[in-house]
């Protein structure tokens, strides 16, 4: 029943959503009021009819209903509960699924948190949001039926790939969708200006908080991603260059600049072209990225549901939906007023910097990414494009963003005095350059670009502080007055700051490990030690342990440091027996100071076993970089002028305030 | 410092409206580009692929073995009528769809079945072929990928069919199917140990 009932919800709400696409934005046309009033009713009706479907696809995984393809396909009764629940959004129809909810979410947020937007701007967003729903629900009713049946029902299931049985992917996808999603509320709001034919600063204050929640999403998604594969794959890497990750990648890099972007608009009203222009890629970019992963147009270890009529479908209505707007782009861009002028020294010209890197960095994603298939098209040959071509192009452009990253939020609106922001910075470099050439003379030998890497987290987290410092003029006068400044800056000027410094904690994460990782693949015997860093592992030995759904070879090492007892490491070969599937389970000892990283393999037949022994340092700060730029992304959004009915500042105030009036200023730096 | 753009003038605002529309224009002609690309992506059919080393001599290689195994793979032992050359890993889930179909060719001993083993741990192979079975004479270790970047190889698994002359005479990009192996494989087979 459940299946039956959740096919026709999802029925009534591509109806729903048709409407909420075509009433309203007429209405906003006419500027009639109960026309437009037609938008929030139907965003929130699709969300709960499409939460419904959800439900009942939900039900039918937990109850494991064989009958259904989908939960044959995907679940198995042995499984975990929170597996079977997981499961609904492991495989293609389910994810799609997902999508569309948190698709319809949005909607329905926009609705319910948008109602002190103009009406018609209003309108148009839901309009547009719901076309895109449109979109994916005919995607999913016509080439992705999740409530499928199967008649005779089999008695079992035929499982779940158990690399996706784990918690972090149990939970990587919905984030990584809330961001995908999130990204077509600037979307909405971007072309639903273009139709309006205006853009100012009050759109970029609306658009802003948006897109940040998706960039939090995403940042979580993503850091949760390549956690999973840190740990899951077993080979110690937690980032592939695939053309999966790079699907995520590519938006996030775009939303990134995005948030800067925007922040110019609100404050100067300027750059209002470009930004439009990135919200629409940012949102395209994730369309592209299901695309690439749903079609199977690009070999990839994710590509779990390639299917060229699917290809079909979301190239049609990537068509639609991308080409649509840039046409509507190319239409009424000229036209949007450029707004404020400003010198190429200044917070705008740092800001344009850094769109032009990471939109650089973006397109060489892209362009990695997409190579193969140029290729196949023009010359009928297949290659892939691998570490090297990124890590290549990465480096030459993060440099300056790192660099410049410090220098910016330092700088004037308008006209910037870029000696001045160096004077102040002086102590700042004196001591970055300082711990270049400690690592130089430490490290040159191991990895000279270990050198540049630490010279530049130096550089961002000391100027991180500093700007903080001159914000508050530590120092300058007396405590009780930096306090009262420290207390009384927008939460946006925190966030910014956190965030900066999750940059440069990422950095120090990937820099360490690289440089100093050790790695050891050897065969022990019980008894057997091995030195890996300053730890000695004892191999206690291996046996054969039995799990829900597998059965698992577990290895035990005894860790000691200086013969003093560390920690007990028991790494796992997990055999599955639904689908057959070996997976391994690494044990790692995390501390901030780096990680002990073992695996263990099949034995060789006379009682040893391969095992792989790492250490990496510091690398869990690869992931607490992102976690402090996803906080610092909260913190920003849970900034007073984010919040519903806060009294929006006249841009006009900030414009021209210089720096030196004190907590105005401070206030209009927030970001 | 002004603040308005309209400033200049009719003639440069003009002038500027016209590199805007250009500009405008630029992402939409991009990503009709990339459209073409894409759409063209997905006629591609993976399995057809041409490779440019189809009649043409094997390249020249030597691989060791996995460890505890007898035998490496080098181009000398490509002697037979006919043989595959099979790409594989044990970390390539595609690689276990197809490896009942070449544990079968290897019972009815159909044809000789020479693995490459590619940028793989030698451990974690061996474990592999003791778990589902070992359908190979010959397996070569290719640790850095080096041997495959000469076959051309950008997907694992890959098969290559090689006749007497050591020469390349198809290949199959992605697992065989039970379609390919009774519609094209076997045929082809048989039609060259005749």
């Amino acid at each position: 029943m459940a299946p039956e009932l959740g096919q026709y919800a999802l029925v009534l709400a591509i109806l729903v959503a048709a409407v909420q696409a075509i009433v309203p934005q007429i209405g906003a046309y006419r500027r009639d009021a109960a026309w437009m009033g037609v938008a929030p009713v139907a965003a929130r009706a699709q969300f709960l009819l499409v939460l419904f479907a959800f439900g009942c696809l939900m039900t039918s995984f937990i109850a494991s209903d064989f009958s259904v393809v989908n939960v044959f396909e995907n679940s198995h009764s042995l499984k975990p509960l929170i597996y079977k629940i997981s499961g609904v959004w492991g495989n293609h129809e389910g994810s799609l699924l997902l999508w569309i909810l948190i698709l319809t979410l949005f909607g329905a947020a926009v609705a319910q948190f948008g109602q002190n937007l103009p009406p018609t701007l209003q309108a148009r967003v839901l309009s547009v949001q719901a076309m895109i729903g449109v979109g994916f629900l005919a995607f999913i009713l016509f080439t992705s039926n999740p409530f499928a049946r199967l008649d005779p029902a089999p008695f079992e299931g035929a499982g779940l790939n158990p690399l996706l049985q784990d918690p972090a992917l149990a939970i990587h996808p919905p984030f990584l969708y809330l961001g995908y999603v999130g990204l077509s509320v600037a979307f909405s709001f971007a072309v639903a200006a273009l139709i309006e034919g205006r853009v100012d600063p009050a759109w970029a204050r609306w658009v802003r908080p948006w897109t940040l929640a998706a960039w939090c999403c995403l940042t979580a998604g993503i850091a949760l991603g390549s956690y999973w594969a840190y740990y899951e794959l077993g080979w110690g890497g937690w980032w592939f260059w695939d053309p999966v990750e790079n699907a995520s990648f590519m938006p996030w890099l775009a939303a990134t600049a995005l948030l800067h972007s925007s922040i110019v608009v609100e404050k100067r009203d300027a750059l209002k072209s470009w930004t439009v222009l990135l919200a629409i890629l940012a949102f395209s970019l994730s369309l592209l990225g299901t695309f690439l992963v749903r079609s199977g147009v690009l070999n990839s270890v994710h590509a779990f549901a390639s299917d060229p009529a699917r290809g079909v479908f979301i190239l049609a209505f990537l068509v639609f939906v991308v080409g649509g707007s840039l046409t509507l782009y190319a239409i009424r861009a000229p036209s949007l007023k450029g707004g404020g002028l400003f010198r190429p020294i200044s917070r705008e010209g740092t800001l344009v910097l850094n769109n032009l890197l990471l939109s650089t960095a973006c397109f060489t994603v892209l362009l990695g990414t997409l190579y193969p298939l140029f290729l196949d098209a023009v010359a009928e040959e297949k290659v892939s494009v691998g570490p090297p071509y990124f890590n290549a192009v990465f480096v030459p452009l993060m440099t300056p963003l790192i660099a410049a990253l410090a220098i910016g939020p330092m700088l004037a609106w308008k006209r910037g005095d870029l000696a001045g922001v160096l004077g102040r910075l002086k102590v700042v470099a004196a001591l970055a350059v300082l711990v270049g050439l400690g690592m130089a003379w430490y490290a040159w030998n191991v990895m000279p670009l270990a050198v540049l890497g630490f010279a530049l987290v130096a550089w961002l987290a000391l100027g991180v502080f500093r700007e903080w410092a001159e914000r508050v003029r530590l120092f300058r006068w007396d405590i009780v007055d930096s306090w009262r400044r420290a207390t009384g800056l927008p939460r946006a000027s925190y966030g910014m700051s956190m965030a900066h410094l999750g940059v440069a904690l990422t950095v120090f994460g990937i820099t360490a490990s690289e440089a100093w990782q050790e790695e050891k693949q050897v065969i022990m015997r019980p008894g057997d030690v091995q030195t890996v860093s300053d730890f000695e592992l004892t191999f206690v030995g291996a046996e054969r342990l039995p799990g829900p759904n597998y059965s698992a070879l577990a290895g035990t090492f005894a860790v000691t440091r200086d013969g003093q007892p560390v920690t007990i490491l028991q790494p796992e070969a997990r055999t599955f027996t639904n689908p057959p599937m070996e997976t391994t389970e690494a044990a790692i000892r995390t501390t901030l100071a780096g990680d002990l990283y073992t695996v263990v393999g099949e034995g060789d037949g006379q009682g040893g076993y391969a095992v792989r022994l790492y250490y990496k340092p510091m690398v869990i700060w690869i992931w607490l970089g992102t976690l402090a730029m996803m906080i610092g992304g909260m913190i920003s959004l849970s900034d007073r002028r984010h919040r519903i009915g806060a009294p929006a500042r006249k841009p006009a105030e900030t414009a021209d305030t210089d720096r030196d009036s004190g907590a105005l200023a401070a206030a209009g730096a927030g970001d | 410092m002004t603040d308005s753009a309209e400033q200049g003038g009719e003639t440069p605002a003009r002038r500027r409206g016209r590199t805007g529309l250009l500009f405008a224009l630029l992402p939409v002609a991009a990503f009709v580009v990339i459209g073409v690309f894409l759409f063209r992506g997905l006629s591609l059919d993976p399995s057809e692929i041409y490779s440019v080393l189809i009649d043409k001599p094997a390249p020249a290689f030597d691989l060791a073995p996995l460890p505890g195994k007898e035998h490496g793979l080098a181009t000398g032992d490509l002697t037979q009528p006919v043989q595959l050359v099979n790409v594989f890993a044990s970390w390539c889930v595609a690689c276990r769809v197809e490896h009942p179909l070449l544990m079968e060719l290897k019972r009815n001993g159909t044809v000789p079945i020479y693995g490459l083993n590619y940028k793989d741990q030698p451990q974690a192979a061996l474990n592999w072929l003791r778990n589902f079975g070992d359908p190979y004479d010959r397996i070569g270790s290719d640790l850095n990928g080096r041997v495959g970047i000469d076959f051309g190889v950008y997907g694992v698994p890959e098969t290559f069919i090689v006749n007497g002359e050591g020469v390349i005479v198809r290949k199959i990009t992605g697992p065989i199917t039970p379609q390919i192996l009774q519609k094209e494989l076997l045929p082809l087979i048989a039609e060259m140990q005749k």
